[in-house]
């Protein structure tokens, strides 16, 4: 036992290797290549592979605690419930904005190296982690919270069918996997972005709520819902499988109506 | 100490002018839809119709002009057209380059952003204007000149 931690001490890279070479069965070694920066050393991102003994079912989110905790604890990523809900972990997989931490290895191509880096239009602070604040700012900039009157004793009640009317919109967790794989958002950083629409749009169709036009006139924006030109890359990148840009069409039409 | 929050419910600033972005979008759909019959409509016209595109020549061209249903048939699809390609490539302009903040206006004119914007506005007119000029011009046989330039067709010919 005392050996096993003089190994681990004297000999960080001999214990990983080792660990690349044993494992559980059906276990297999597979590359990830990390887009890494660290701005008190790196002037410019630059990739860099590790090595790491996964399962099939393991997600890609194992993977990078793997490579923290057993072979470079610099490695900076953010996460936090790991389970698809508090959308922390929302980055570019092979190119394509997923959550780490509900892509399964087998679900990519195993056997070439996978690509990790931090999602794009948001400025880079550390590694996989991106300053939110922007995203953030155009979320609250549509005020995403129930403006209703009157003082009710009871709760507010609802029809089904006026509850289905936005369902999809009420899944989103706000991981930014959409707005930030938006070619407009990209080059254009005063868009709104699908994320802070998808969010309009909850409460733009909620029957309850009653500043649907005050909404609908901040997306009537130069910077609002024009801009999206239906490239439906945040319907493909939305992890939570909302029908981004059919929430966003409706929102326009909704603005063309002058209400909801 | 009591902390104040600001309210969240603030009423945004009311716009002024034209929402240059909603008539842009909504123009994209309108004439998008009306140029799906036009450019059929010219197609099979000058291609299909009749003799086919073996029909198609100076003559031809002459003949649809000397008609006014066709020259509005025409000025329609070249305003049309021009226009919602101007517009597509505004936004494709607005993808790749950066408006520029602060800096006199006229240093902001010499802008990636702006010098690009300001060939296309001005292409896009020079090309409307000589296009809807030859439309509502166009002399097959026009007075004075040489026999040997006109088609065959031409009374000065015969």
């Amino acid at each position: 036992m005392s050996t096993l931690i003089v190994d681990a001490v004297e000999a960080p890279t001999q214990s990983s290797i080792s660990d690349l070479e044993a494992g559980p069965p059906g276990s297999f070694v597979v590359t990830l290549i990390i887009r890494r920066f660290i701005p008190e050393i790196d002037e410019e991102p630059r990739w860099q592979d590790f090595d790491v003994r996964v399962l099939p079912t393991d997600r890609i989110l194992d993977a990078l605690h793997k490579i923290k905790w057993e072979q470079d604890g610099s490695l900076t990523f953010r996460r936090s419930c790991a389970h698809g809900i508090c959308g922390s972990d929302a980055m570019r997989i092979n190119g394509r904005n997923r959550l780490a931490c509900k892509t399964l290895i087998k679900d990519l191509d195993p056997t070439q190296p996978i690509y990790v880096e931090a999602i794009k239009g948001l400025p880079l602070e550390k590694d996989l982690i991106v300053d939110m604040e922007p995203f953030f700012e155009s979320y609250r900039q549509i005020q995403p919270f129930l403006q209703a009157s009157g003082n009710p004793v009871r709760e507010r009640t609802q029809s089904v069918a006026a509850r289905e009317r936005f369902d999809d919109t009420t899944k989103c967790i706000l991981c930014a996997a959409c707005t930030s794989s938006c070619p407009v958002f990209w080059t254009d950083g005063q868009y709104f972005g699908p994320a802070a629409i998808v969010n309009a749009h909850r409460f733009i169709f909620d029957d309850r709520d009653e500043a649907a036009k005050v909404r609908l006139d901040i997306l009537n924006d130069k910077e609002g819902v024009w801009r999206c030109r239906t490239t439906f890359n945040c319907s493909e990148a939305c992890p939570r499988g909302i029908e981004v840009t059919k929430a966003i069409q409706e929102v326009k039409q909704a603005v063309l109506r002058g209400h909801a | 100490m009591s902390v104040s929050i600001e309210s969240p419910r603030v009423k945004p600033a009311p716009r002024r002018g034209v929402n240059w972005e909603k008539w842009g979008w909504l123009y994209m759909r309108a004439s998008g839809v009306l140029l799906v019959v036009l450019i059929f409509g010219h197609l099979f016209v000058n291609l299909y119709a009749g003799e086919g595109v073996s029909a198609l020549d100076f003559g031809f061209v002459a003949g649809k002009w000397a008609s006014p249903f066709w020259q509005w048939y025409d000025f329609a699809l070249l305003w049309l057209a021009l226009i919602h390609g101007s517009n597509g490539m505004r936004t494709i302009i607005n993808d790749y380059t950066t408006v520029p903040i602060g800096g006199t206006r006229l240093r902001r004119l010499f802008t990636p952003h702006y010098i690009f914007k300001t060939l296309l506005v001005g292409s896009t007119i020079v090309l409307l204007v000589l296009g809807t000029l030859v439309i509502f011009t166009f002399d097959p046989c026009p007075s004075g000149a040489p026999a040997d330039l006109l088609p065959t067709f031409c009374a000065a010919r015969s």
